[in-house]
C-alpha cells in the first residue's frame, strides 16, 4: 500500500511552509479601528434595558424572573427541609424542630431501594454504600444540601428538556432555529451568563439551579427530538391506522416507544447537574461544591479532596440508578401487588427511624464519632511528593515548557490574523463546500472585530498543545482497554472518576507541584479532556467488523500489522470523533484554569464575572463557543469524509 | 411558617437563616440581608454582627454574593449591608455605588487592610539587604525560575484585584516579571508548596488573613504610598512614571443600602458602631483556619467574652 499524496495534501504542505515564513518575518498585525465593534457595550446596555426597563404593561420583565424565581425556592426548601434541615421553628439559641429531616437510615434504605426495584439486590447494595459512604466520611449534610439541589434541577431540566425536544420533532422549522441555540448553552461557558442570571433572578440558590439547568438541558432537548424521529415508521402508521389522535399519538405510542433513549438524556441532565456543583456553589448553592471550595482556599487539600470523592460517590449511585432505570424491563423485583407490602414496610422504617431521631440521635445523624477521615493522609502524601521529588519534576516541566510550549505560543501569537482566516475558510471550503467555509469565516471575523485575538490565539495555543498530549495518552490507552475486558474494566473506573472529580480538586495540588502559569493549566485541562479520547478509542477498535480483522490473520498479518493496517484505520472516524470531544472538554476547562492565572479567554470570561461586567462575559463565552464550533464543525466533516472513503456510510451528496 | 420557609436557607449551607419571631420590638420584621464573601475574615466580621443584630431581635438572612458583583444588589436593595469592603480592593466600586446615594458608606470596621509584596522569613539569608525594595535587584537571580530567568519571578494577585504591579516594576526598574495567580487558593498553594521545600518565593500577601500568621515573613518595605505618587508621575522616584512607591494600606469600609438607614434605623446605627481590630480578627482566623475549629463556636466565644461591647452597640 504506497500512499500517494493528493494534490489537497501538496496544497496544504505549501500552506504550512507559508505560515511558518509568516510567523517568522511578517509577525501578528494589529486590527484596524474601523473594524472593531463595541458589541460587548451593546451586549451590557441590552441588559441593563432588561434589568431595568423592559415590560410587559401590567409586570415587567425583572417581576416575571422573579417570579419564576419564587416558583423554583418553593419546592426547593420543601426538599431541603425533608433532607436537612427538617421543619424548625424559633431561632439558634431556642429553636425547636417540629419535623426532623429524614433519617439517614432511612434515606440509605430508600435508595437501595430503588436499586433493587430498577434492577436486582446488588444494585441497590452498592448504591446503599455509596451512600454510606458519604455518612461515614461525615460528608452527610452537604451532600443532601447538594442533593437537594440535584432532584430540582434534574426534573425541571428534563421537562424543560422534553418540552422542547417534542417540540422540536414535530415542527422542524423550530428545531432549525434551536439547534444553534443549543449549540451555545453547551459550548459557551457558564461564567460567562452567571452575571445576567444574578441579575434577573436573584442572589441565591435559586440562581444556581437557573444556571444548572441551562447547562445541563441541552443534550435532553437534542435526544428527545432525535429519538421521536427516530420511531420506526410502521409505529407510527399503526400509531394512525389505530385512530389515535394526535395528542394520543404522542404521548400513547411515540414518547413510550423512545423511553429507553430518553432515559440516556435523563442520565446525562444528572451527570451534568452533577459537574455543575462546583460552579454553582461559587453562587451560592452550598453544598459539597461549596465544601471543596472552601477547604481549598484554606490549602486543606485531604478535606478537599473527601469532599470531592463524595461528588464521586454521589455521581456513581445516580448514574448507576438512572441507567438501571433505562434498561429496566416491566415485570423486575417491586411490580405487581405481592410486592405492595415491601413498600409498606420501607415506608414505616423510614418514618419509625425518622420519628425514633428525637429519642436516638444516631438514628436522626449520623454520629459524629463514627467518622473516619483520610484528610491528613493525602496532605501528607502532596508535601511528601513536593518535598522529595519537586526538582525531578522541575526539570520535566521546563524542558516541556520551554522546548514545546512556549514556542508553539510565540509562533501562534506571531501569526497575522488575516492569514489565519484565510486558512480555517479554506479547510471549510475543502471539507463543507460554501456552507462551512462562510461559518468558518464568519465566527472568526466575530473574534476579530471584538479585539479578542490576541487571547483567542492563547486559547488555541493552550487548548491544542493539551488536545495534542491528551491524545497521545489516550490513543495506547484506549488500545490497551479495547485489547482485553479487564484491561478495560480497569481504565474505565478511572475515566468515570476523572470525570466525576471536580477539577478544582486536583488543581490545586497541581499548582503546589508545578506552579501558576500555563503548564499547570495544561496539565488540569489534559487530566479532564482525556476520558474521550481513550473512550472513543477503545469503542471504535472494538467495533471493527471482526470478518476483517479475521481476513487480516488469513492473510498472515502479525498481531502488530492487525493493529495499524486494519484496526487503525477502520476506526479512524471514532478516534476523530473521541477527539472532537477532548477538544469540547478541553475548551469548557479553560474558564476553571483561569483560576491559575492563564491570560487567555477563559481569563477573559473569569474577569468580567468578578467585575459583574455581562457583555464582555458574553462576548468572550461566545468567542469560545465559536472556536469549539468551528472545531467541532470542521473535524465532523472530516470525519464524515473519512468514512465514506471506508466505505462505512454511503456516499451522498 | 411560610415565610420561614422562605427565609430558610436562601444563602445555602452558610447561609444559616436566623429569621423568626422577634422578642424585643424592632422597627421592622423583614430580614435584614447580609452577603457572605469568600474568605475567612469577612464570615467572621458578617456572622459576628449578625449575631449581634438577631440579639437586638432583628431577622437576618445571610446570603453568598460575589464581592465586586454584590454591588448590583445592593443599590436596586435586593441585598442590604456588606460588612467588609477593602479600601485597596473595593474603592472604586464603592465610589462608584455610592455616587448616586443608593449605597452609603457605614463607616470603617476598626480594621486596617495591609496588601504588598512578601517574602518568607528564610529568604533573609539569601538575600540579607531585605526588607529594603533597593535590595531586590540585587537578589533577583535568587528569585528566579526557568521562565523568568535572569529576571526574579513575583506573584502577584489575580488580574482583577488591581493593585498596579505591572506599574510598580517598570515604574522602580525591577527585574521581576510579574505573574498573575488566577485565584487567592492558587497565590496560597504556592506559597505553601515553596514553604515545605523552604525554596525561594517573592508573593503578594494580605493581611487580615491567616497566611502572615502561619508562616513566618515579613513584607517589602516600598517607598511610602501617597496619592500623588500613584496619580502623578512626576512625584516620587521616578519623575517619569506614577506608581513608584508601595501600595496603600487603608481601612475595611463597611457599606449598605441606602434604604436600610430608614427601614431599620436601629440596625443601621448598630451596624455603624461594629468595630473590631486587625489583632483580635487575626487570632479568630487563626483558629478557624489554622486550628479547624468551627465558626460559630469562635464567634460565640468571642459573642461571650465582649458582651459588654456588643450590647453598646445596640444601646443595651
Amino acid at each position: 500500500m504506497t500512499w500517494q499524496p493528493s494534490r489537497a495534501v501538496w496544497m496544504w504542505l505549501v500552506l504550512l511552509a507559508v505560515t511558518l515564513a509568516l510567523a517568522r518575518w511578517a509577525g501578528p498585525m494589529a486590527v484596524p479601528g474601523w473594524m472593531q465593534i463595541d458589541m460587548a457595550g451593546a451586549v451590557s446596555r441590552f441588559m441593563d434595558w432588561l434589568v431595568n426597563t423592559a415590560s410587559f404593561g401590567l409586570f415587567t420583565f425583572k417581576d416575571l424572573t422573579r417570579a419564576i424565581a419564587q416558583a423554583i425556592e418553593w419546592p426547593y426548601q420543601a426538599v431541603r427541609m425533608a433532607l436537612v434541615e427538617g421543619w424548625v421553628e424559633g431561632r439558634r439559641s431556642e429553636a425547636r424542630t417540629i419535623l426532623p429531616p429524614i433519617s439517614w437510615i432511612g434515606i440509605i434504605a430508600i435508595v437501595t431501594a430503588m436499586g433493587v426495584y430498577a434492577r436486582n439486590w446488588r444494585l441497590g447494595l452498592f448504591v446503599g454504600a455509596c451512600f454510606l459512604y458519604l455518612a461515614v466520611f461525615g460528608q452527610w449534610e452537604s451532600a443532601m444540601v447538594t442533593l437537594a439541589s440535584i432532584l430540582i434541577a434534574v426534573p425541571i431540566g428534563i421537562a424543560g428538556g422534553l418540552v422542547l425536544g417534542i417540540a422540536g420533532a414535530v415542527w422542524p422549522a423550530f428545531d432549525r432555529v434551536q439547534t444553534p441555540f443549543l449549540d451555545l448553552m453547551q459550548t459557551v461557558p457558564t461564567f460567562a451568563y452567571l452575571v445576567p442570571i444574578l441579575f434577573l433572578f436573584g442572589f441565591g440558590p435559586v440562581s444556581a439551579l437557573i444556571a444548572t439547568v441551562v447547562y445541563a438541558m441541552p443534550p435532553m432537548v437534542r435526544i428527545t427530538t432525535m429519538a421521536l424521529k427516530s420511531v420506526p415508521s410502521e409505529i407510527r402508521d399503526f400509531g394512525v391506522m389505530a385512530g389515535c389522535t394526535p395528542r394520543q399519538r404522542l404521548t400513547r405510542v411515540l414518547l413510550p416507544t423512545a423511553l429507553p433513549d430518553l432515559m440516556v438524556g435523563v442520565n446525562q441532565v444528572i451527570m451534568l447537574s452533577l459537574n455543575m456543583v462546583i460552579i454553582a456553589s461559587m453562587i451560592g448553592a452550598g453544598g459539597l461544591g461549596f465544601d471543596v471550595l472552601n477547604s481549598l482556599r484554606r490549602l486543606d487539600i485531604g478535606r478537599g479532596i473527601e469532599a470531592g470523592l463524595a461528588i464521586v460517590a454521589l455521581a456513581i449511585a445516580l448514574d448507576r440508578l438512572s441507567q438501571a432505570f433505562a434498561t429496566r424491563r416491566p415485570g423486575a423485583a417491586g411490580d405487581g401487588a405481592r410486592h405492595m407490602r415491601w413498600w409498606v414496610v420501607l415506608a414505616a422504617f423510614v418514618a419509625a427511624t425518622t420519628l425514633l431521631g428525637y429519642v436516638v440521635p444516631a438514628l436522626q445523624s449520623y454520629p459524629e464519632a463514627w467518622t473516619v477521615t483520610t484528610r491528613s493522609l493525602w496532605s501528607d502524601l502532596v508535601k511528601w511528593i513536593n518535598i522529595n521529588y519537586y526538582d525531578q519534576l522541575e526539570a520535566v516541566k521546563n524542558v516541556l515548557l520551554l522546548n514545546l510550549l512556549l514556542p508553539f505560543k510565540r509562533f501562534l501569537l506571531a501569526l497575522p490574523w488575516p492569514w489565519v482566516l484565510a486558512l480555517i475558510t479554506l479547510a471549510g471550503w475543502q471539507l463543507g463546500r460554501g456552507r462551512l467555509a462562510a461559518l468558518c469565516l464568519a465566527l472568526g471575523l466575530f473574534i476579530v472585530v471584538n479585539g479578542l485575538w490576541e487571547p483567542a490565539m492563547t486559547t488555541l495555543y493552550l487548548c491544542g498543545i493539551s488536545v495534542m498530549i491528551a491524545a497521545l495518552i489516550g490513543l495506547p490507552l484506549g488500545v490497551l482497554a479495547a485489547s482485553s475486558e479487564r484491561a478495560g474494566r480497569i481504565i474505565g473506573t478511572g475515566i468515570d472518576l476523572l470525570q466525576t472529580l471536580p477539577s478544582f480538586v486536583y488543581l490545586i495540588p497541581v499548582v503546589m507541584l508545578f506552579r501558576v502559569g500555563d503548564f499547570s493549566a495544561m496539565i488540569a485541562i489534559v487530566l479532564y479532556a482525556l476520558a474521550p479520547a481513550i473512550r472513543y478509542a477503545a469503542h471504535g477498535l472494538r467495533s471493527v467488523p471482526e470478518e476483517i480483522v479475521e481476513a487480516g490473520a488469513v492473510c498472515g498479518c502479525t498481531r502488530w500489522q492487525i493493529l495499524t493496517r486494519i484496526r487503525l484505520p477502520m476506526a479512524l472516524p471514532e478516534i476523530m470523533l473521541g477527539l472532537n470531544q477532548t477538544i469540547m472538554l478541553a475548551l469548557s476547562m479553560l474558564v476553571i484554569t483561569a483560576l491559575v492565572g492563564t491570560r487567555d479567554l477563559g481569563q477573559e470570561v473569569y474577569i468580567a464575572l468578578t467585575r459583574a461586567d455581562t457583555g464582555q462575559g458574553i462576548v468572550a463565552g461566545v468567542s469560545i463557543a465559536a472556536i469549539a464550533i468551528i472545531a467541532d464543525r470542521l473535524i465532523a466533516a472530516g470525519a464524515r469524509r473519512t468514512r465514506r472513503k471506508l466505505g462505512l456510510e454511503p456516499a451522498h451528496p | 411558617m411560610s415565610y420561614y420557609l422562605r427565609a430558610a436557607g436562601l444563602g445555602g449551607a452558610l447561609a444559616l437563616s436566623l429569621a423568626a419571631a422577634a422578642p424585643a420590638a424592632v422597627e421592622s420584621e423583614d430580614p435584614i440581608r447580609m452577603t457572605l464573601h469568600d474568605w475567612t475574615g469577612q464570615l467572621v466580621t458578617t456572622n459576628l454582627m449578625a449575631r449581634v443584630l438577631e440579639e437586638a431581635g432583628y431577622n437576618v438572612d445571610l446570603v453568598q454574593a460575589d464581592y465586586l458583583a454584590q454591588f448590583a444588589g445592593l443599590k436596586t436593595g435586593d441585598l442590604h449591608v456588606a460588612m467588609e469592603i477593602w479600601e485597596t480592593t473595593g474603592r472604586e466600586a464603592m465610589d462608584e455605588a455610592t455616587a448616586d446615594g443608593s449605597v452609603v458608606n457605614l463607616g470603617s470596621t476598626g480594621m486596617e487592610a495591609i496588601e504588598e509584596w512578601w517574602y518568607p522569613a528564610y529568604m533573609k539569608e539569601a538575600c540579607p539587604g531585605l526588607p529594603d525594595w533597593q535590595a531586590l535587584n540585587d537578589c533577583a537571580e535568587a528569585f528566579a525560575t526557568a521562565e523568568t530567568a535572569p529576571k526574579g519571578r513575583y506573584l502577584g494577585a489575580p488580574v482583577t484585584w488591581g493593585g498596579f504591579d505591572d506599574e510598580r516594576v517598570e515604574a522602580l526598574g525591577l527585574d521581576y516579571e510579574v505573574i498573575h495567580a488566577g485565584t487567592d487558593a492558587a497565590l496560597f498553594a504556592e506559597l505553601e508548596s515553596a514553604y515545605q521545600r523552604q525554596a525561594p518565593i517573592l508573593l503578594w500577601v494580605y493581611a487580615p488573613h491567616w497566611a502572615p500568621l502561619k508562616y513566618e515573613g515579613e513584607w517589602i518595605e516600598f517607598p511610602p504610598y501617597s496619592a500623588e505618587c500613584y496619580n502623578d508621575p512626576s512625584a516620587g522616584l521616578n519623575p517619569d512614571a506614577a506608581h513608584d512607591c508601595g501600595k496603600p494600606r487603608g481601612p475595611i469600609w463597611k457599606v449598605a443600602w441606602s434604604g436600610v438607614a430608614d427601614k431599620w434605623p436601629g440596625a443601621a446605627a448598630a451596624i455603624e458602631a461594629f468595630t473590631i481590630d486587625n489583632d483580635t480578627m487575626g487570632g479568630m482566623i487563626a483558629r478557624i483556619d489554622l486550628d479547624g475549629e468551627p465558626l460559630d463556636d469562635v464567634v460565640a466565644d468571642w459573642m461571650d467574652a465582649n458582651e459588654a461591647t456588643w450590647k453598646a452597640w445596640i444601646g443595651q
